[in-house]
């Protein structure tokens, strides 16, 4: 059973997929960027696919909505 | 105001406008920066001569670069000035990271024993200059160092560069064969040439002041992303020595630069981060724009451009004076070799491709830390954001956070002129890698370190147990596959080999970190980088590399 995972899954990669991410933003207004990440994250839904997972991921994602603040439950 | 005493270096008429002969000279040094002056002390212990043109004659006015990394003390250690520096500086390898008046994480930039020299110093630049001055008047027949003479003009040929210089006694022109450019990011030389950098300026302006504060805050940087006690988007903290601090406040795009850069007002600013009741002092503070750009190519003709004349990155990462000293470090010993007729001139391109490459490296690092750090957009702002609200929770946002990803040595690996890696050597020491020090003994039982042995010329570095193998070795270096080879042969038991540097590695960290099995052979370069390595000594290969990378590395 797969969990959602919270280590780095990028290899090391993760300076270079933020670089990439920010690029495909470039020049786009605030609504088509809105768009550009709603499809991103269909996308990528489809890809992953696990039920459960996705529910996690939705729920860590609300959780945090709080801007700038501490997530529940999270201290390190 | 500055706590630092400055020193005005002697200004002396030079020779050209005393009536002495003139003459050409091997080597001109535009700039005694930390890059120029590293270039004079490294070409000297070479036994090349050079001239050193400076504008000024007091070193850096304010601390400008302060963060020297593990790398960049390795190779002060080589110029002979690297305990000094370390005996100043603070020492540190902790940085944290807060979100608001949160820890998020931090990080350990050495997390293994056995090297001689730490993560990282702070040392304020105008001390790393002083040092450096100080060697280099060690060397009072081979470096002629000239304050208050002024660059004005370059007149590059095919086979040297003329420049015209201007002191306080006259103006007189110089010739020389070459001519290193270490005159910083405004680079007259550049100009003169018609030069420019091609790359990006960050729309962010940051004031960066220094205070002295009587109180006994911990070395470790500290970062913070939006903090409670500042109204910008972030704030960087570094001790330095003489309980001097660094704070970088990011001031936002559409700040008032003449007001923040106000000295009462910045002091004001200093207050609300260290809290109430802390005396501080003033010393220095500037407003800057950061920008991430190099020229296309390094050398041009007889011209060679090092530091931040050849490229320029925002702070953030330490990756300015790092890299400059890098360049020198790459640069030196290729002139050197050039300049004795031991070596084409193409072997200069290999410093070109080297240290673009590297300059490249610290270039992204350095602008993906900027955009982080300034969000230009709603879109950008959201994602940064986002990061950071994940980090408590998740370590692969934490692992996004970016604040700055420190220098590093520079890996050469797969570069032209190296050698192929056999195979049949174990550990990461691969060809192209800067060389990791370890911890050994000399014969007689005092401690020593791997890097105090290597490097300075080319350098065969031997294991073996003790015995036949060593004394085959010895044998073998009678053959002398290359001119002024130096021999360290690193034994499990003490016994001194004939015609070779003995070094007993009594914990093994060495050899762990070498693959060092009986007979394995690498041959290191001048600036310590591994150029191959094999599994048996090997007279051929090493010739073979050796000639290989100096009339090959070039095409």
């Amino acid at each position: 059973m797969t969990e959602l995972r919270h280590d780095d899954g990028f290899d090391g990669g993760g300076d270079a997929f933020y670089e990439q991410l920010i690029a495909a933003h470039s020049g786009l207004s605030d609504q088509a960027s809105g768009a550009l990440n709603a499809r991103l994250v269909l996308l990528l839904a489809n890809h992953v696919g696990d039920g459960r997972v996705l529910a996690e991921a939705l729920r860590a994602a609300r959780e945090g909505l709080d801007i700038g603040g501490d997530p529940p439950g999270s201290h390190l | 105001m500055s706590s630092y005493r400055y020193q005005h270096y002697p200004f002396s008429t030079p020779p050209e406008l005393s009536g002495s002969a003139t003459r050409r000279r091997p080597v001109t040094i535009v700039g005694a920066g930390p890059v120029g002056l590293s270039c004079a002390i490294d070409l000297a212990q070479h036994g090349i001569p050079t001239v050193v043109l400076d504008d000024n004659d007091v070193v850096s006015v304010g601390s400008r670069a302060i963060c020297w990394a593990k790398r960049t003390l390795e190779i002060f250690d080589r110029l002979g000035v690297g305990e000094r520096m370390v005996a100043k500086g603070v020492t540190w390898q902790v940085g944290r990271v807060y979100h608001r008046n949160r820890e998020l994480y931090r990080f350990d930039l050495l997390p293994e024993g056995g090297h001689r020299m730490p993560a990282f110093i702070n040392l304020q630049q105008y001390y790393v200059e002083e040092y450096l001055v100080e060697r280099a008047l060690e060397f009072p027949a081979l470096i002629d160092l000239r304050w208050k003479n002024r660059v004005t003009g370059v007149d590059a040929r095919g086979d040297g560069v003329e420049v015209s210089v201007e002191t306080p006694a006259g103006s007189y022109r110089l010739e020389s064969d070459w001519l290193i450019a270490a005159d910083g990011s405004a680079s007259t030389v550049r100009a003169s040439l018609g030069l420019e950098f091609q790359g990006r300026t960050f729309e962010e302006k940051f004031l960066i002041v220094d205070v002295r504060i009587d109180a006994d805050y911990p070395s470790d940087r500290r970062f913070w992303f939006q903090p409670d006690f500042d109204p910008g988007q972030s704030v960087l903290i570094h001790r330095q020595p003489d309980n001097v601090f660094r704070i970088d406040f990011q001031l936002g795009w559409d700040a008032d630069a003449e007001a923040a850069r106000e000295p009462a007002r910045a002091l004001e600013r200093v207050r609300r981060v260290v809290g109430p009741g802390v005396n501080c002092e003033f010393e220095w503070c500037s407003v800057y724009t950061f920008r991430c750009a190099r020229l296309a190519h390094f050398v041009a003709g007889r011209v060679l451009f090092a530091g931040d004349s050849a490229h320029v990155v925002s702070p953030f990462g330490a990756r300015g004076g790092n890299g400059g000293i890098q360049d020198a470090d790459n640069l030196c010993w290729k002139l050197a070799l050039v300049v004795r007729g031991e070596a084409p001139g193409s072997l200069l391109a290999s410093y070109d491709r080297e240290r673009g490459f590297g300059a490249d490296e610290n270039i992204v690092n350095s602008a993906r830390t900027t955009t982080f750090m300034t969000p230009k957009t709603a879109a950008e702002r959201h994602l940064r954001d986002g990061v950071l609200s994940l980090a408590p929770r998740f370590p692969f946002a934490r692992a996004l956070v970016n604040s700055g990803r420190l220098s590093r040595p520079c890996a050469l690996t797969g570069f032209p002129g190296f050698a192929a890696d056999s195979g049949t050597v174990a550990g990461p020491m691969l060809p192209g890698v800067p060389c990791a020090d370890a911890p050994l003994e000399d014969v007689d039982g005092r401690a020593t370190w791997l890097l105090k042995h290597v490097g300075g010329g080319p350098t065969a570095l031997v294991f073996c147990d003790v015995g036949p193998g060593a004394a085959g070795v010895a044998r073998a270096h009678a053959a002398n596959p290359i001119p002024d080879l130096r021999v360290v042969v690193i034994c499990k038991q003490g016994r001194e080999v004939p015609g070779a540097t003995t070094l007993v590695d009594r914990d093994g960290i060495a050899s762990a970190r070498y693959g060092g099995a009986p007979g394995v052979t690498y041959l290191i370069r001048p600036d310590q980088h591994v150029l191959g390595r094999w599994s048996q000594w090997d007279p051929d290969a090493l010739r073979t590399t050796w000639r290989n990378y100096l009339w090959g590395a070039g095409e």
